[in-house]
């Protein structure tokens, strides 16, 4: 293998790796902090209880997002040496952004918040913990700008041999890092939700501290209901932005190989990319395609056969990552429906298959996100930046197969072993239920 | 002023504050195999940066964005010619961060002490390798129009190792400073006079490498072109001397002072001579990578002015403020009672 190959695996490695911990970040943030805000207002033991279960499983989590992220940004100059200098100039700047304004609040409010309970107010605790919700929430838009540049490239002009800046405020507003903020945004929050149902639902089927996790769930199938349906409707926003601005991903999301007007949406495609076409096409709802696409019925949309070999992105696994995971968007919406109902008519108690069934559901949010990235990333090849530079120009040329290799191996270990570990904690935690040594607690709580 | 400038300066503080932060949390660890005795200790002394850590090491993230951001160039060729050096840091600096989450999250004796080693390990191998990647860059990369020209092996060059040796010491002797303010009991005594005893080798590894730096690289030239900047080392000079000054008569919070100074100082003395080069090139000064060549367009450098001044001094003032809440010396006893302690 090449190095172009080798770094493109170990890239999406260690982006994949990274973002298993960085949605449950962006949604517990704002539930543990609505918790210990709930503390504050009602001086009720409970959720001090509350937000210090889940806030220890957020830490556990919150170390390997930390620690993972620092390899992202290495890697870019690691291994992408070529790219960074051809782009630089642009897509440094949201980088830098990001590290200045929400990189060091996040860290530094942490820390205030880990170790602080007994030394600030209550209320400047509970500020710390919202703080570093936050700061995590604009980490991701500005790194979203970043991503949302390379999938829509704005505001630069090729000058010098490079993409050169000439209007931040374009690569600010640019419409397609903005749906694609919210639309990752609200899917971690839906990721987030169902962590702490399941976990709630595990020890509610145990009938553990029964006041305390009914309330948990309660608060996160809130937060499921409403950010599932944003995903729905952030995606629908974000899809036409991909139909606009890149047509091959788009067709390729689709496995649609003709241009059409008022093109159908066939519910069933087997693709077949080797003869152009789809092996099966059935069950076609009429005008759908344009509709999804321009939200006209009657748009033309294009199909691959219009570009070129060498400019198509894989379609098999960009169809199958985006029909999987539009399938998994609907299935949560479901689920969280129902336990919003069951949570609103008091009835988990007595729902025991529901509870049961919402840790087998925990892995679906979890693939959910990982096949929205692959959507993202795949189809967006050849190009690293789409139309503007080609991954395969974008490699480092000073370095050899061999220490990617090593490289490779070496993160492959290393993330295994972190992997392994932090799910014996998570797990070790998550079953152990919330600390019953709670009255010496409260009594060390400064107010 | 032009903006190669302005971020040449910005470029030398970002690395400088990150030494001065990160610098005495690697000397904290690597100090703890031999101030701390039994299991409370070690957990004094990761409790002592706990609260910090994280946001001092978003100072080298900061670093990093900011050669990116501001010298695109040189970004990508540091970073792919020093491929191998900079994978063991990162893998350190993970396993270092893990280490001080993790190991107080289980009781068995093995997990602890696994988890003590990483800590160690983790905390000594970026110190060290920063200062040879630095000793390395102050001594310029063979590199030319084809590329570069070096591996992992000839990064370790005497003068590499002897820099990589000076940040050890510098570290450790402040790390040394900074558990002797943060802690009470026996843990702080051995650190003030590990602190004192250190001094003596760091002194004496910092003369060398002034005395070195004269023949293994060119960074005097600038020195010897424009005399006045000869206060940069002289300061740095002055602050050790003042470290071992103040800790000699047990005033260790004007020791911390001065080794802040310190480390500083000596980052600026290195910076001040390469200037306008970021990356000199040892084989023809023709393809060192400089402000001028590596740089960003005029219109990048100038919002990323503004962002940095308007958003930098408030992340010094929040820093300085946490600093100020955790101020406060622990003992074994208060890492005992405090469930949320690592």
């Amino acid at each position: 293998m090449d190095v172009v190959m080798l770094s493109r695996i170990q890239f999406a490695v260690t982006a994949a790796f990274h973002f298993i911990f960085v949605p449950l970040t962006l949604g517990l943030s704002w539930l543990v902090a609505y918790m210990e805000w709930r503390y504050v207002r009602t001086g009720d033991a409970m959720y001090l209880k509350m937000t210090k279960f889940w806030g220890k499983l957020f830490l556990i989590n919150f170390a390997l997002g930390v620690v993972t992220g620092l390899t992202m940004e290495f890697q870019f100059g690691m291994n992408w040496a070529e790219y960074s200098k051809y782009v630089g100039d642009i897509f440094g700047a949201p980088l830098a952004i990001e590290a200045t304004l929400a990189f060091f609040l996040e860290s530094t409010f942490m820390g205030v918040w880990i170790f602080g309970w007994n030394r600030i107010t209550k209320r400047l605790h509970a500020w710390s913990i919202t703080i570093v919700a936050f700061a995590t929430n604009l980490s991701a838009l500005w790194i979203l700008l970043a991503n949302g540049w390379m999938q829509n490239p704005v505001g630069y002009v090729l000058r010098n041999g490079r993409a050169e800046m000439v209007d931040f405020g374009a690569l600010l507003a640019n419409p397609y890092g903005w749906t694609k903020f919210f639309h990752t945004l609200t899917a971690s929050y839906v990721l987030a939700a169902f962590f702490v149902m399941a976990i709630a639902a595990y020890h509610l089927v145990r009938k553990n501290n029964v006041r305390l996790f009914k309330t948990s769930f309660r608060y996160a199938s809130y937060f499921s209901l409403v950010s599932a349906l944003l995903v729905l409707g952030s995606g629908d926003f974000h899809g036409v932005e991909v139909a606009k601005v890149q047509p091959t991903k788009f067709a390729a999301m689709e496995s649609h190989w003709e241009t059409q007007q008022a093109a159908g949406y066939p519910l069933l495609i087997v693709p077949d990319p080797a003869n152009e076409r789809n092996a099966v096409e059935a069950v076609t709802i009429p005008r759908m395609l344009s509709m999804l696409a321009f939200h006209d019925p009657n748009a033309t949309v294009k199909g691959l056969k219009d570009y070129r070999n060498e400019d198509r992105p894989p379609v098999t696994a960009t169809f199958l990552s985006f029909r999987l995971m539009v399938a998994m968007g609907m299935l949560l919406i479901l689920v969280s429906l129902v336990a919003v109902i069951l949570s609103v008519k008091d009835r988990l108690e007595s729902s025991a298959w529901f509870l049961k069934l919402m840790l087998y559901v925990l892995p679906i949010p979890y693939l959910g996100v990982q096949l929205g990235w692959i959507v993202a990333e795949v189809g967006r090849q050849p190009w690293a930046v789409y139309g503007v530079l080609r991954t395969s120009d974008g490699v480092s040329q000073a370095i050899e197969p061999m220490q990617v290799v090593v490289s490779l191996i070496g993160f492959t270990l290393l993330y295994g072993t972190l992997a392994a570990v932090d799910l014996y904690l998570l797990k070790k935690y998550a079953q152990n239920g919330p600390d019953e040594n709670l009255d010496e607690i409260v009594k060390m709580t400064r107010v | 002023m032009e903006y190669q400038i302005i971020w040449f300066i910005l470029w030398a503080v970002l690395w400088a504050v990150y030494f001065m932060l990160d610098g005495f949390d690697f000397g904290v660890a690597m100090l703890q195999p031999f101030v701390a005795k039994n299991d409370a200790e070690r957990r004094v002394t990761l409790n002592s940066i706990g609260p910090v850590w994280d946001g001092n090491e978003v100072w080298l993230i900061t670093a990093g964005g900011a050669t990116f951001a501001a010298f695109p160039t040189t970004y990508a060729l540091m970073f792919s010619y020093l491929y191998t050096a900079l994978l063991l840091i990162l893998f350190a600096l993970i396993i270092r961060g893990v280490s001080l989450e993790f190991r107080g999250k289980s009781d068995s004796v093995s997990w602890k002490r696994g988890w003590d080693y990483a800590f160690v390990v983790g905390s000594f191998l970026p110190a060290l390798l920063f200062g040879v990647a630095f000793g390395n860059i102050f001594r310029g990369l063979p590199m030319d129009a084809t590329g570069y020209h070096g591996n992992l092996l000839s990064l370790l060059n005497p003068y590499g190792l002897l820099t990589g040796v000076l940040f050890v010491l510098l570290f450790v002797v402040h790390g040394g400073l900074y558990l002797s303010l943060r802690t009470r009991g026996d843990i702080r005594v051995r650190a003030q006079l590990l602190a004192f005893r250190l001094w003596f080798p760091l002194t004496a590894v910092a003369i060398i490498f002034l005395g070195t730096t004269a023949f293994a690289t060119n960074l005097y030239d600038n020195y010897l072109k424009v005399p006045f900047l000869f206060v940069v080392p002289a300061v740095a000079v002055a602050a050790l001397l003042a470290v071992g000054h103040f800790a000699n008569r047990a005033a260790y919070g004007k020791a911390f002072i001065a080794s802040c100074a310190t480390i500083v100082m000596v980052t600026f003395t290195g910076v001040v001579g390469l200037f306008p080069n970021l990356i000199p090139s040892s084989i023809d000064p023709r393809y060192s990578l400089t402000i001028f060549n590596s740089s960003s367009s005029p219109y990048t450098l100038k919002i990323m002015t503004i962002v940095a001044l308007i958003f930098v001094p408030f992340v010094i003032v929040y820093q300085i403020w946490t600093y100020r809440i955790f101020s406060e010396r622990i003992s074994a006893e208060d890492v005992a009672k405090d469930e949320h302690a690592y």
